[in-house]
């Protein structure tokens, strides 16, 4: 089932760009389930690459595996050729950020104040220079906060700063995800599910998000289950069937593939996914 | 007059409650724990500030000598508090919630024995020392006697209410505070240290506890090995009566709580009921009330 894929990429449009994500033979398992059976993957810079797959098959399990949120059964993980530290806070400060499926704002925050929270670990401040407020930790303050604003108009959110997480509409909470996840500065965005629940306009505003992040050299990685999303936005694409890899490709290559469709249409989808 | 008395009486054992509450609050909104020692980080507190002056000043009574009392009790109480949140509470993180609940009884008893045992003499109450500014005659404002350490001990409370503010709503470390109270994984997953977060609520509460020991000390002019518990208790009954979690609740609950008490020693059976009343309304508030004056958090585990 699990056919070992090489990654030479055909008509990879990231040719003669650097590596950045380097995941290799990654393995999760939860005692007797295997939920990521032996997963691959190499993304490089300005590249969107797309992971689809049915229920169950593993793709948010090894979006944890990423982000250090799980250590991986078996395998590695390599960001800029260092193997990712243990610990989710240094994971992200190695460059690696995300989105949630279910959105995970800070409800009770307002829409800056979530943005600054992702600057945390590109910030020096110690807790006693803050109690003291010198002048570098003011600095930095303004700093921080103007990032954050940069941030919120570069997502189409800079009129809503004061609004309360909650309080915003559900499309806009998907945004303010994706800025917050910008304010750590990282080299790897990973998309769980950007689209879901958005209505076709939406969609298509985020699919122009997405490009421009992408054309600021960012390496993205999108699960999603729209597959025209999928398609019109991805330059390669892995699909995942039970925690293994299927098939990895460009657009047109897993559109056409008998076993995709059948995967989605014949699977089953027995497996539980993990978080 | 005698109301008004008894008003300002209650404000000011109101503020002490309310700098101890803030303690309770601020943990428990970030790890849903009941710290039950924290009226013991009050208390030691207390003796950090008389061990300060009885080390280095013994026989002085000049005002330069209480910022230096206050960093010593500062010192004591946040070392202690950060050793109790390092070595009992961290490893029960993911434990079930009886288990840092007992944990914190017990550290209580610990520390409470501790000092009794070996604080020189602490087995009963010690003297605490005078500052003339703040333990001299009262002032009288018409009928009214208006004690120095009165004004010393809503000042404090004013102080340490507004630096609190600043700090949560206007550093990156309070900002982590809110993010980690409302969801520790994500905060995580958005690089913010959630363990040294964790230590700086305890570190925070701890601050305010010592400068609600050195308060008591002043104003009662006595220090006693289980000085915290009573406190802490009442402290705990004023959070929960705000709301515990909301820290303008927690000051809010302690003025409360303080003047109701003071009104009662007026009015409703003298001072040995005065704690009766106050744990009737912990009661009434428990009851009827869960969420408390100003709401926030519901407790439903406490």
């Amino acid at each position: 089932m699990s056919t070992a894929v090489s990654h030479e990429m055909p008509a990879a449009p990231a040719a003669g760009r650097e590596v950045v994500l380097d995941a290799s033979g990654v393995i999760m398992r939860f005692g007797g389930l295997t939920a990521v059976d032996n997963v691959s993957m190499k993304v490089h810079d300005g590249e969107i690459v797309g992971l689809i797959g049915p229920n169950g098959a593993g793709k948010t399990t090894f979006f944890n595996c990423l982000t250090g949120m799980y250590i991986p059964t078996e395998g590695t993980v390599r960001l800029r050729g260092e193997v990712l530290p243990p610990k989710p806070s240094k994971v992200v400060k190695a460059g690696m950020a995300r989105t949630f499926q279910n959105i995970r704002l800070f409800g009770n925050m307002t829409a800056l104040e979530n943005v600054m929270v992702g600057r945390y670990c590109r910030t020096s401040s110690m807790a006693l220079t803050s109690i003291i407020r010198g002048p570098k930790f003011r600095r930095e303050e303004e700093a921080t906060r103007a990032r954050a604003q940069e941030l919120l108009d570069y997502v189409g959110l800079g009129k809503s700063a004061e609004l309360l997480a909650r309080n915003m509409p559900y499309g806009d909470q998907r945004r303010l995800e994706i800025a917050r996840a910008l304010a750590t500065d990282p080299q790897v965005l990973l998309l769980d599910e950007p689209t879901a629940g958005m209505n076709p306009k939406e969609t298509e505003e985020a699919m122009h998000l997405i490009f421009k992040i992408r054309d600021s050299g960012l390496a993205v990685i999108v699960i999603e289950h729209d597959m025209r999303f999928i398609f019109t936005l991805c330059d390669r694409v892995l699909c995942l069937v039970r925690g293994a890899l299927l098939i990895e490709g460009s657009p047109q290559e897993v559109q056409s593939d008998p076993r995709v469709i059948e995967a989605y249409i014949g699977g089953d989808e027995s497996q539980e996914e993990g978080e | 007059m005698q109301f008004l008395q008894q008003l300002l009486n209650g404000l000011t054992i109101g503020s002490l409650y309310a700098l101890i509450a803030v303690g309770y609050t601020v943990v428990y909104g970030i790890v849903q724990l009941i710290n039950f020692a924290h009226g013991e980080v009050f208390m030691i507190g207390a003796f950090g500030a008389l061990a300060t002056w009885s080390l280095l000043f013994k026989g002085t009574t000049a005002i330069w000598v209480l910022p230096i009392i206050i960093l010593g009790a500062m010192l004591a109480s946040v070392s202690v508090a950060l050793l109790m949140e390092r070595i009992a509470y961290r490893p029960l993180r993911n434990a079930p919630r009886l288990a840092p609940l007992i944990t914190a009884i017990g550290i209580s008893v610990i520390l409470q024995e501790g000092v009794r045992l070996f604080y020189p003499e602490a087995k009963s109450s010690l003297s605490f020392p005078g500052i003339d500014i703040v333990t001299g005659p009262p002032i009288a404002i018409g009928g009214l006697d208006l004690r120095r350490s009165t004004i010393f001990i809503i000042l404090a409370l004013i102080v340490c209410a507004v630096g609190l503010w600043v700090f949560i709503n206007r550093t990156k470390q309070g900002r982590a505070m809110l993010a980690v109270s409302q969801d520790p994984d994500t905060a995580r997953l958005m690089g913010v240290n959630v363990d040294r977060t964790i230590a700086i609520a305890f570190a925070l509460g701890a601050l305010l506890a010592a400068v609600a020991g050195v308060a008591q000390g002043l104003h009662t002019r006595t220090v006693t090995f289980n000085m915290g518990f009573m406190a802490g208790l009442k402290a705990f009954t004023a959070a929960v009566l705000g709301g515990i979690g909301n820290i303008q609740g927690a000051v809010a609950g302690g003025l409360v709580l303080g003047v109701i008490e003071a009104l009662a020693t007026q009015y409703l059976g003298g001072a040995t009921w005065a704690n009766v009343w106050a744990f009737v309304l912990l009661i009434i508030v428990l009851v009827f009330w869960p969420q408390g004056l100003l709401g926030a958090k519901v407790v439903d585990r406490a």
